[in-house]
């Protein structure tokens, strides 16, 4: 007992010192103490946006976080599709295409992702023709080295009828999938359920669109003059980023999607040749799934170094929230309270993330035995 | 041959196409290192690994290298010898590795410092260099005379070597840390780096375990804090923020001060791979302890530690190589570093905007590749050997 308040007494007494240190340096440096600066002007500008200097503090940070969760969501999905490819095709038979993978993991997971970073950008980026004379593959693309842009969708009116119309559709789509599966638990006949879930969900959305005048058209980029008209897309810092930190999660990703795969028990593989399945089956229905559960905890904890590793970004000048708080340093605004701050969004995401996996990984676990 | 790669008509298709990614990415790599202009390392080669380090005492950079190798060399023996007589009390055989082994494992490290070697413009750079490995061999030579107490306290040559590390740059109007920079602040900074975390987070680990929750509270919120932020973060607390919590006009140089910020990110992640260790020890060896009237400190130090320690020694080396490629994010506020030094080389008015990132990034690229690929093996090894999980 006595351990323990002397403990706490220590921290509290450290925790006051440093404090009262903090104010009085605040103060001496005729810097606010509390974080009512956060609703004076910036004066932070974000390239390749139409953010106004002018608007106070946290506006600015609200801007980096949508940055940064800009990167992370479209991060994921290709890192994780990527890591997994390539994990598998490390346990590939064919000697090539394992020593390939081989080579790709062990070659990016040794280098700092700062370095990769700038690579991309400076090595490969800002390679790309200057702004006034991009590339255009195909004409569906408008490439530079400042900005990427590639097509996406223009709404007209009726856009609101036809996404109804695919919420229905996506309902019809799950209706047909349960009756599906109770027909081929009763019958024993294969139910095909992606099909016909897919084929229901693809009618009445072509139905639809129709039926409510084409309301959804492609739109391709055009460069008009200086400013690209049209499609969708990022700046070069913004896809360098991702690219590269893309590619160095996924060696990780590799591995632990190997590992987990190693990690099922060889009888697994044994019972499933002796039932005749083939190469693909087996993988999909006997190794995947119980490699899967192994693998989950690791891989969204990569997720979670992906989003942390977003921060560096700084290094090249993409306004993800790091930079724009590196930048509202630099214009005089008090920097304990701003990193606190910073720090306490990334622990937020970072906690809220931890919490969902305990969860999922309590309904995860085996039941039984 | 045929069974690998053309079983059946996918394996083929496959073998088809990596084959021709393969040749596509060699004739890519192929092509550009016959282009490659290397004049720009050839110039600043002393910039990236030592970087602005005054010329004209550079002897005690070498000095250091020298007192750094006979430590390690010193060292190294002191661990065989050691192996070797606690295989001997035990009755077992001690199989000593050969050179050669030696050699298999750790040949990168020799391709590199020649490949660095080779940039150079003088021969001094390579007398020099063979010198410390001549060192190197006569401190592991000397190492077969240690008398049996420095044996069994190996980590006074570790100390005594750290001493004659400092001594050798610092003192009597030597270089202070202020100007250890490029490649060399990298391995300083991993070093130090986890030297000083592991007291740290080997206290938070046990904080975390113990039984007075005050104690395990403030353990766990220091922990899950610190791993729930970018590294960066901490960076930038340690270049602007660790300044206003000092008061008056005492203050750090920027090296100490992202040295103690580096400190405190990695105590948190050791004291979980230290936790990882502590939850390896079977319940039973506890149990034992306290049977046999060891109290709870001493059953603590002579039955637990041991054992979690030598357990947690390859996920320490993972540690050791995530800090070594994460001191590379100096870079953002300012220090130094190989990564920072190649960049400033290539603003430089004779090499500025010839497209030069492609060759000194990728150069950069080699030391830490080599570094944490060595080390990465090493942990492996390790790992095997120890039977971590295995037994």
């Amino acid at each position: 007992m006595a351990l323990q308040i002397l403990a706490v007494a220590v921290v509290v007494g450290a925790f006051l010192y440093l404090g009262n240190n903090l104010r009085n340096e605040l103060i001496a440096k005729g810097l606010p103490t509390d974080f009512s600066f956060l609703s004076q002007p910036t004066g932070v500008t974000i390239a390749d946006s139409n953010f106004d200097p002018g608007s106070p503090v946290w506006r600015a940070l609200l801007a980096g976080i949508k940055n940064t969760f800009l990167l992370v969501i479209v991060g994921i999905p290709f890192l994780t599709i990527l890591g997994t490819l390539i994990g598998v095709a490390r346990l590939s038979t064919n000697w090539l295409v394992a020593k390939a993978a081989m080579v790709y993991v062990e070659t990016l997971r040794n280098i700092p992702p700062l370095l990769i970073i700038l690579f991309v950008f400076n090595a490969v980026i800002l390679q790309l023709p200057p702004p006034r004379d991009p590339a255009t593959p195909l004409d569906w693309f408008v490439i530079s080295n400042l900005k990427i842009m590639g097509p996406w969708y223009d709404t007209s009116t009726g856009a609101g009828a036809l996404l109804i119309i695919a919420l229905i559709a996506v309902v019809a789509a799950v209706v047909v999938g349960i009756w599906r599966t109770r027909y081929s638990e009763q019958t024993g006949a294969h139910s095909h359920r992606v099909l016909w879930g897919l084929g229901v969900f693809a009618v009445i959305v072509l139905l639809g669109y129709f039926i409510t005048g084409r309301p959804v058209s492609i739109s391709l980029p055009v460069l008009d003059g200086r400013v690209i008209t049209g499609g969708f897309g990022g700046l070069g810092a913004y896809f360098a980023v991702l690219i590269a930190l893309v590619m160095y999660t996924a060696s990780h990703v590799a591995e632990i999607v190997r590992g987990s795969i190693q990690a099922v028990p060889r009888g697994q593989t044994e019972a499933a040749n002796a039932i005749a399945l083939s190469g693909f089956q087996r993988l999909r229905y006997v190794i995947l799934p119980q490699a899967f559960r192994i693998a989950l905890p690791p891989i969204i904890n990569q997720y979670l170094n992906f989003a942390k590793n977003t921060s560096l970004a700084i290094a090249i000048g993409f306004a993800e929230i790091t930079l724009i708080t590196f930048q509202a340093i630099g214009n005089g605004y008090p920097a304990p309270q701003l990193i606190l701050l910073l720090m306490g969004a990334y622990l937020l995401f970072s906690l809220t993330i931890s919490l969902l996996v305990n969860i999922l990984n309590r309904r995860l676990q085996l039941v039984g035995n | 041959m045929k069974k690998n790669l053309f079983s059946n008509w996918y394996n083929s298709l496959l073998t088809i196409v990596f084959g021709a990614l393969i040749l596509w990415v060699l004739y890519v790599l192929v092509k550009y290192l016959i282009g490659v202009d290397t004049e720009i390392i050839r110039v600043n080669l002393k910039l990236y690994m030592a970087g602005r380090f005054p010329s004209e005492q550079l002897e005690r950079l070498w000095g250091a290298i020298y007192v750094a190798t006979a430590t390690v060399a010193f060292f190294a023996r002191a661990t065989v010898r050691n192996a070797q007589m606690k295989a001997t009390e035990a009755g077992l055989d001690f199989e000593r590795s050969h050179w050669t082994d030696v050699v298999r494992r750790f040949w990168p490290i020799g391709a590199l410092i020649l490949f660095t070697l080779s940039f150079t413009g003088t021969f001094t750079p390579t007398l020099l260099t063979l010198v410390a490995a001549a060192i190197g061999l006569a401190a592991y030579w000397l190492g077969g005379m240690m008398p049996m107490w420095l044996i069994r306290r190996s980590w006074i040559i570790l100390v005594a070597g750290l001493v004659g590390f400092y001594a050798v740059l610092v003192a009597f109007g030597g270089v202070g840390w202020d100007l250890w920079q490029g490649f060399f602040v990298n391995i300083v900074i991993t070093v130090a780096g986890i030297s000083l975390a592991f007291p740290l987070g080997l206290m938070l680990a046990l904080g975390r375990r113990s039984t007075l929750p005050a104690v395990r509270v403030l353990s766990v919120t220091y922990i899950e804090f610190l791993r729930g932020v970018p590294m960066i973060t901490l960076l930038l607390m340690g270049a602007f923020a660790l300044g206003f919590l000092i008061p008056g006009d005492f203050q750090f140089s920027l090296f100490l001060r992202l040295l103690i910020a580096i400190t405190l990110f990695q105590s948190a992640y050791i004291a979980e791979v230290v936790r990882g260790g502590l939850q390896s020890v079977p319940k039973g060896q506890i149990e034992a302890a306290q049977s046999v009237g060891l109290s709870p400190w001493k059953t603590m130090r002579l039955v637990v530690l041991p054992q979690a320690l030598r357990n947690v020694i390859p996920a320490m080396v993972g540690q050791f190589i995530s800090l070594f490629k994460d001191t590379t994010l100096v870079y953002i506020v300012g220090l130094l570093d190989l990564l920072r030094a190649v960049t400033i080389s290539t603003a430089q008015p004779e090499f500025f905007a010839q497209g030069l990132e492609a060759v000194v990034l990728p150069f950069a690229a080699l030391y830490f590749w080599v570094g944490s690929y060595v080390m990465s093996r090493e942990s492996r090894r390790l790992e095997k050997k120890l039977g971590v999980g295995v037994r």
